[in-house]
């Protein structure tokens, strides 16, 4: 067998798919945060509850109703995206032209209050979901064998990532969000209805979280929690990158998911801790992070 | 946070009444009362241990209030100083036979370099970002001491043994309680004179408006950074005593939920006052202690057998009271009694 650095190809393959595929849930995660605070300057905590939302719909949408994954994966993103439109009317408004730290501590509440909830009703311990057929089994690449279910998850996310910074990068829509980002009341001067954009784009942002959640519900265990321990990290990846850019969010997200595996095959005590320590360098090094601008 | 919602604590005070009250300065009478009521508080039939554990996250609360309170920085590690305190000091009590009153100090110095550490990397960034970056490292610190031996995982550090201060045996409750007030006034009125000195005035002009601060000529990241370091130390010296009165250091000491009731502690009682924070942490913690009571008083009065569970999801009654307060409460319960007061004259 070849190897790499003492290590065995296969396995540095498969921790590096594995690290593509929690890169790419941060990516998902990450760029909704980023077009949230671009446009409503509110760091949204309650993402992590969102997405742990979108895997718990998939879950009863095929438990109770009999709904496959595939249809689950356009529903839960609709069914929260809706949900969220109406915490941005009902709660989140109301906090506008205050310090950005009410909003991020609303969003805290309302986070220990969706998954408190659901810890009531399923309890702390996972639950299982049932692969769906189409992505069973693996592809053998001849260096690696690949499960088809990982490599479907970051083949999505790429392309919904990719989707999002063309239709904000390159189409009118998102040159009025752009334009709405830079200068607001100017924006609205214009005959743009910067209030429903607004509640557009916080719907948005949290139906991306609800479909990287769709797309984890198979590869990952599911629990009420399972959000709050990805969004810490997804905040660290954020100041790494800086949530200047779209492309930066998508980029540092990837990568820091890919560092992480490859730190689980050379040392593994540290993985869960990696992402922080980069954290740090980057504060020293470049404040601003990778992608970012100061605002 | 903005203007109108900061109550001022420094507002001219009331014309001092004549008699007793001239010994007090007035914005120390809540806290003479409240020390009065503690000191009676266990022989009127309080029970000790819940009694210290309320006044160390009183002073948890005062400590975090002195950053988000005065010098406006949010921080969401907070549990990462009480935490590591609560752990290293248990360690040194325990294993390395500290004596008690070195054991405290420790804890406050584990929280000061702590504090020092993550306080001057976290105020190279502002507002938001500064907070991301405190809960990202209370996080890192937490799965340091999740896998570290010393801390026994899950079953946390057990067995830390009391011992005695200055000659006195701290194995009776009511002792340990006297050591445990006099360390919380001791620590409340550190907070108070920081406050009260020039560099709190400084630290709430960073507050304000902190570019205006700078063309004044202050170097106000050092002033930032000082201020984490007292509210890290203070936090620290909380969480020594946590271990002392309890015997035990647990990871959720370093959880990052005890970061967030922490906030709520503080804005409960009202974000930038003085008693705000302590009145936060009795309420908080009298909750969570009678919340599985009050559960089951509300499902016989309403039947509904659900409310029966909330004792084991206390995080949904947490989540709403953050989310009420947040929208409707944000001057907390002090800060609405100052605004009533200063309405009224």
């Amino acid at each position: 067998m070849t190897e790499l650095f003492g290590v065995p190809i296969q396995a540095l393959m498969g921790q590096l798919l594995l690290g593509l595929v929690n890169g790419s849930f941060y990516a998902i995660l990450s760029l909704g945060l980023a077009i949230i605070f671009g446009l409503l300057n509110v760091v949204n905590f309650a993402h992590g509850a969102f997405y742990m939302l979108g895997a718990f719909l998939a879950w009863m949408g095929l438990s109770y109703f009999g709904l496959n994954y595939w249809v689950m994966l356009a529903l839960a993103p609709l069914l929260v995206g809706l949900f969220g439109m109406v915490v941005e009317r009902l709660l989140l408004r109301r906090l506008y032209g205050l310090d950005t730290s009410y909003s991020l501590l609303l969003t805290f509440g309302l986070t220990l209050l969706v998954e408190g909830m659901f810890r009531s009703i399923y309890g702390v311990s996972g639950q299982t979901f049932d692969m769906p057929d189409q992505l069973r089994g693996a592809t053998n690449l001849g260096f690696m064998i690949m499960p088809n279910s990982r490599a479907w998850v970051v083949l999505a996310s790429l392309v919904v990532c990719a989707a999002t910074w063309y239709v904000i990068e390159r189409t009118r829509l998102g040159s009025l969000l752009r334009a709405g980002t830079e200068n607001a009341a100017l924006t609205s001067a214009f005959g743009v209805n910067v209030p429903l954009m607004v509640t557009l784009t916080y719907g948005f942002g949290v139906a991306l979280a609800a479909f990287a959640g769709v797309l984890a519900a198979p590869v990952v265990q599911l629990s009420p929690l399972m959000g709050q321990h990805l969004i810490i990290t997804v905040f660290a990846v954020v100041v790494i990158g800086g949530m200047g850019s779209i492309l930066g969010s998508i980029l540092s997200g990837l990568m820091l998911g890919v560092v992480e595996g490859f730190t689980r095959v050379f040392y593994a005590e540290a993985s869960s801790t990696v992402v922080f320590v980069i954290m740090a360098i980057v504060l020293l090094v470049r404040p601003s992070g990778l992608f970012g601008r100061e605002r | 946070m903005s203007d109108q919602d900061r109550v001022l604590d420094s507002e001219p005070a009331a014309p001092a009444s004549r008699g007793l009250g001239n010994l007090v300065p007035p914005d120390l009478r809540g806290f003479a009362v409240l020390a009065a009521v503690m000191l009676v508080a266990p022989l009127a039939g309080g029970y000790p241990i819940f009694l210290m554990k309320m006044l160390c996250y009183a002073l948890f609360a005062c400590a975090f209030n002195l950053l988000m309170g005065y010098a406006g920085l949010l921080s969401f590690g907070h549990a990462a100083f009480l935490g590591s305190a609560a752990y290293l000091s248990g360690q040194a009590l325990k294993v390395w036979g500290m004596p008690t009153p070195l054991g405290l100090l420790f804890g406050a110095a584990v929280g000061a370099v702590l504090g020092l550490i993550i306080g001057w990397l976290a105020i190279r960034r502002t507002g938001v970002y500064l907070t991301m970056i405190t809960l990202a490292f209370g996080q890192m610190l937490y799965f340091f001491y999740l896998q570290a031996g010393f801390t026994g995982g899950e079953d946390g550090l057990q067995g830390v043994p009391r011992g005695t201060l200055f000659g006195l045996d701290l194995g009776s409750d009511l002792t340990l309680y006297y050591v445990v007030l006099a360390l919380f006034a001791a620590g409340f009125l550190l907070i108070y004179r920081t406050v009260h000195s020039p560099f709190g005035q400084i630290l709430k002009a960073i507050r304000e408006n902190e570019p205006r601060t700078t063309s004044l000529g202050y170097d106000t990241a050092r002033f930032k950074l000082l201020a984490f370091v007292i509210s890290a130390a203070l936090a620290g010296l909380a969480g020594a005593m946590k271990t002392l009165v309890l015997g035990f250091a647990t990871l959720s000491d370093a959880h990052w939920s005890l970061s967030g009731l922490v906030i709520l502690m503080t804005l409960v009682g009202g974000v930038g006052t003085l008693m705000g924070p302590i009145i936060g942490a009795f309420a908080i913690v009298a909750l969570e202690d009678k919340i599985s009571d009050l559960g089951s008083w509300l499902a016989r009065v309403t039947n509904v057998e659900w409310f029966a569970s909330l004792g084991e999801s206390s995080t949904i009654v947490t989540g709403l009271i953050f989310v009420v307060c947040v929208l409707a409460f944000r001057r907390g319960v002090v800060g609405e009694i100052i605004a009533w007061r200063a309405r009224g004259k």
